[in-house]
């Protein structure tokens, strides 16, 4: 038996899929694949499972988290507090244990003894000697430093009661083609495993226990599944500068690229990827190809958004397609390099100087990033306009359970008005600017089209509908309100938003917006809430310009909460802006300290001013 | 300025080309820059580059960045695309066109600001990049498009009009070029068309980066006895290294030679360049010894000029990355997209 060094004066209470595990790491000591181990294991157990990384803007030395909510109810968003602590970073051990809620676990090393000032009365200590079993079970002192992470899931897989046959099939997906690897890995969970059942009472009061909810959904997390949007979705470029948390997007596309975009006859790429020497140049590159016809994208951050400005508005005034993949992160300039946050909605909704306006996309779960960047093309070449899709660090670099990524095979890209060679030849008078339609979409030709009819200059100069130079004010004036209507259009080809009315009977006066990672933390907000007898109708905006339904929405509420991810309450102003809404409509839930919302705070600052909400029909009800 | 179409009106004496386009096929919209430009002598070279050569307008794609030397393109093939992009980004941008067309020629315009100063990092990173292109930068030691002030390119010691005088240390884009690893390096003088237009061809037919540094006085700001960039000082002190002849591939090789002094090179596309040596110890091929030539002719005052250094033997960017033949451009769904049966797979892993 290991010394125990504390029993709990508070006893748990026994709780099955609904906790947090978190886990403290050193960055660089190989925890990462371990970690990912347990939770892609509570998936297979058919359990809701979301992780979150913690991590430094670091490669090695600094401390990490991996914090996995467990919820069964499919509760994703973040939930303060830990149950089970894997304490295994020196430096952090001492807030790390603070932050275990009373009657939880820590799991430690007990290798070496606990300091007494580490030592709580209200929490259960799981020593297992980790550096001790290592040391004598495995050779390489690099090894016995990386099957340390394996020797803890395998106990934690005795004290949660995770099926080990999972584990052990997952070291073997693990490491598929090099498989003298696995047996070396099965030994060290089960030296954990066993070493957990033979001194403790296993499972513990909090464990795992089989359910469905999984089924037919995948773990993936946004830039994965945004770099398979843009192989579906047709880019062959994309140009980029390495920047956290954007570069997953395109190593990811490089990875599938050279699985999916490879010619069978001639074994050549259908694709090119430029590492760029920095974001000028990755947006003048992806605005070349967009121009000569090729889909194009870029994946960067706010620093690169920043620089990608003057391009921007070159893109927006010549009307060339192009996507920007941006990756958000806590600003300003270097900011919380590795933190989250939704800070740059206003920078990216009118980016660049003099008027301009950008069709703005917002996923919530790595199913739209997918979804979204897929059509993202489409989208530009319909609108000839840049289209940015307004991702962040959560949901870009963690896993998120999702629905399988789904593609219709009868779609065909749409590029748009482009005029093939047969079409100019019947064409008298072609104005790479002119507005035949009406819908303030222009007729365009690529390079090299027809021998003589077709080509035009490209400028970012005033320029009349024929792409000539102008500098007649009227002239400029017509064709600045004929792009304005071509963002009227845009609603059509842009994911509307999702608008739900919580209760039925009800005539909700208040209503909550929110878009993006916040919408993890939504339904738990709305269900606890509802207990206390608020209701909300809610809507979800997952593009911009936005749809007349928001601006109903809002006139339709005697209040709005905007619940969003910066300082400024930056979508509300955009609101404010383009729906002609007040501070008296619309109020801010915001959370800006770079990590995810919770809905425990979104409830705490709603049930903090609810002076102001009326009191509905149903919370009458509830009360009486 | 103002786009000012010319009469459409044909002089049955104009002398047609192999496509049966005559010179003024290749002309563009009127220029608007100064009396005497020296850029519009850039412009007339091109024209009478592409008319000799029969090269197909359409494919043809023009791409400047921003400056008076940037706002050629409207003045010359108005039968191809042209971009006017912005101020020393036009690398980026060409880079991008080319990747997705592999297919057209690609002519880039620039100035010494657009590409010494604001864009000297996309310069050298479309340099290295090797994009398959001829890009010309019209040199006059000086922003005429801002008014005259001095560019990075100005000679220390050499004064505007104004007469601000150069404080620092030039920059050779020649020389930079080389070092950077163009595969066609050249330095010219707009006022010589003789030797400029030869050099555009073989620029064009060059496969791979081909650079062309022109000095193009700019006689509104910078063309002073106290400039190294106006008319006098060039003409004055500019020295070829060799001389061309540009002999396009559909024309018959009568002769062929390979003396001490004369050498004939066969370019990718079929065309051949007689090369006659006027420094001795000048070899084309040989990095060192053009950045040598560049330096020594500097030292004594003299602008090194003529083809400076070709090597024929450098992959461009698309050969670089293994890209297919088809231009990307004209890839459709089926040919990009692997479709719903292969996402299921893929779901699979994410399980
Ligand atoms: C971002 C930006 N900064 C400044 C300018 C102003 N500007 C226009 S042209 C130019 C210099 C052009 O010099 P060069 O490239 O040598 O062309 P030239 O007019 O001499 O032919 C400058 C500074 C600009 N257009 N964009
Ligand atoms: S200002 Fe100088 S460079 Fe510009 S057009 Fe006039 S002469 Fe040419
Ligand atoms: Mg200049």
């Amino acid at each position: 038996m290991p010394e125990i060094v504390a029993t709990s004066k508070v006893i748990p209470i026994p709780r099955t899929n609904d906790f947090v595990v978190k886990f403290a790491n050193v960055n660089g000591s190989g925890s990462a694949s371990a970690n990912n181990m347990f939770a892609k294991a509570v998936f297979r157990m058919g359990i809701p499972v979301s992780p979150h990384n913690i991590f430094p803007s670091n490669i090695q030395g600094l401390p990490t988290w991996y914090e996995v909510r467990i919820s069964e109810s499919g509760y994703l968003g973040r939930r303060d507090g830990v149950d089970l602590m894997v304490a295994m970073n020196e430096q952090t051990i001492k807030s790390d244990i603070k932050s275990v809620l009373p009657g939880g676990y820590v799991l430690y090393d007990n290798s070496k003894t606990l300091a007494a000032d580490l030592i709580r009365d209200d929490v259960n200590y799981l020593g297992v000697p980790l550096k001790d079993i290592c040391l004598r079970e495995f050779e390489r002192p690099a090894q016995r430093q990386l099957f340390k992470n394996i020797v803890y899931v395998g106990a934690i897989a005795a004290f949660l009661k995770i099926d080990f046959k999972i584990l052990t099939d997952l070291v073997g997906d693990q490491f598929r083609g090099k498989e003298k690897l696995v047996p070396p890995n099965i030994h060290a969970l089960e030296l954990g495993h066993q070493y957990a059942t033979e001194n403790y009472q296993c499972p513990l009061h909090i464990q795992l226990k089989r359910c469905r909810k999984t089924n037919k959904k995948i773990l993936i997390d946004g830039n994965t599944a945004t770099a398979l949007g843009c192989v579906y979705g047709g880019a062959t470029v994309a140009a980029w500068y390495p920047l956290t948390p954007s570069t997953s997007v395109v190593d990811n596309f490089n990875k599938y690229c050279k699985r999916l975009r490879i010619d069978p006859g001639s074994g050549k790429k259908k694709y090119a990827i430029v590492q760029a020497e920095d974001e000028l140049s990755a947006i003048g590159i992806t605005l070349g190809a967009g121009w000569n016809g090729a889909r194009a994208f870029t994946a960067t951050s706010g620093p690169g958004i920043s620089l990608m400005q003057e391009f921007l508005g070159l893109a927006y005034f010549s009307e060339v397609p192009l996507v920007i993949f941006n990756i958000q992160r806590a600003g300003p300039s270097t900011g919380m390099p590795t933190r989250t946050q939704q800070s740059d909605i206003l920078c990216c909704a009118y980016a660049s100087h003099g008027d301009t306006k950008q069709v703005l996309l917002f996923p919530s779960t790595p199913g739209e990033c997918f979804e979204f960047a897929a059509s993202s093309f489409d989208i530009a070449d319909r609108l000839q306009t840049p289209v940015i899709m307004m991702s962040d660090l959560e949901l870009g670099m963690n896993e998120q359970l999702c629905d399988s990524l789904h593609w219709d095979d009868k779609h065909r890209y749409d590029r748009g008005k482009v005029l093939t060679q047969e079409q100019l030849e019947s064409i008298e008078n072609f104005g790479r600017y002119n507005d035949v339609d009406g819908d303030g979409i222009c007729y365009r030709t690529y390079p090299g089209t027809h021998p003589s009819k077709g080509s035009y200059f490209t400028r970012g100069s005033s320029h009349d509908p024929f792409a000539a130079y102008t500098e007649d004010g009227d002239v400029y004036a017509e064709v600045m309100k004929r792009i304005a209507r071509k963002f009227e259009t845009a609603l059509k080809y842009l994911p509307k938003p999702e608008v739900r009315r919580q209760s039925k009977e009800s005539k909700n006066q208040t209503g909550l917006i929110y878009y993006g990672t916040t919408t993890g933390a939504i339904q738990e907000a709305l269900d606890n809430l509802a207990r206390k007898g608020l209701y909300f109708d809610t809507l979800r905006i997952r593009s911009f310009p936005f749809h007349k339904a928001v601006r109903n929405f809002i006139q339709k509420h005697e209040t709005v909460y905007v619940i969003e991810q910066n300082r400024d309450a930056q979508m509300k102003s955009l609101l404010k802006i383009e729906c002609s809404a007040t501070d008296k409509q619309l109020k801010s839930i915001l959370n800006f300290n770079g990590m995810l919302i919770t809905a425990r705070h979104i409830e705490s600052e709603i049930i903090a001013s609810l002076p102001s909400i009326p009191e509905s029909t149903d919370s009458k009800k509830k009360q009486a | 300025m103002t786009y000012i179409r010319k009469p459409k009106f044909r002089h049955p004496q104009l002398k047609t080309n192999d496509l049966g386009f005559t010179h003024r096929d290749y002309e563009g919209a009127l220029t608007t820059l100064c009396a005497g430009c020296g850029h519009d002598s850039i412009s007339a070279a091109i024209i009478q580059a592409a008319t000799e050569m029969s090269l197909p307008p359409h494919r043809v794609a023009k791409l400047s960045g921003i400056g008076c030397s940037s706002k050629i393109p409207a003045y010359f093939l108005s039968k191809s695309h042209g971009f006017n992009s912005v101020h020393g980004r036009m690398p980026s941008v060409a880079t991008g066109a080319n990747l997705a067309n592999k297919e057209l020629a690609y002519l880039g315009v620039s100035g010494d600001g657009d590409s010494a100063s604001i864009g000297l990092g996309q310069f050298c990173h479309i340099v290295r990049r090797r994009i398959n292109m001829l890009y010309i930068v019209a040199n006059n030691g000086t922003y005429g498009l801002t008014k005259g002030q001095l560019s990075a390119t100005s000679d220390i010691g050499s004064r505007t009009k104004s007469g601000e005088e150069s404080l620092y240390n030039n920059i050779d884009l020649a020389a930079l070029a080389i070092e950077m690893g163009a595969s066609f390096v050249a330095r010219s003088f707009s006022g010589d068309k003789s030797q400029l237009v030869p050099l555009i061809q073989a620029g064009l037919s060059h496969k791979g980066f081909a650079f062309i540094d022109v000095i193009s006085p700019c006689v509104t700001f910078n063309n002073t006895d106290l400039s190294t960039h106006g008319y006098k000082n060039t003409w004055e002190n500019y020295e070829a290294l060799s001389s061309i002849d540009y002999v396009p591939m559909r024309e018959e090789i009568t002769t062929s030679y390979s003396t001490g002094e004369d050498k004939e090179i066969t370019l990718h596309d079929g065309s051949v360049i007689h090369l006659h040596k006027t420094s001795k110890n000048y070899e084309p091929n040989d990095k060192e010894n053009a950045l040598h030539h560049i330096n020594e002719y500097k030292k004594q005052g003299k602008i090194a000029t003529g083809l400076l250094y070709i090597n024929q033997d450098i992959s461009d960017l698309h050969e670089l990355l293994d890209t297919v033949d088809k231009p990307f451009n004209s890839l459709a769904t089926q040919d990009l997209c692997p479709g719903a049966e292969t996402l299921k797979t893929i779901n699979d892993t994410f399980r």
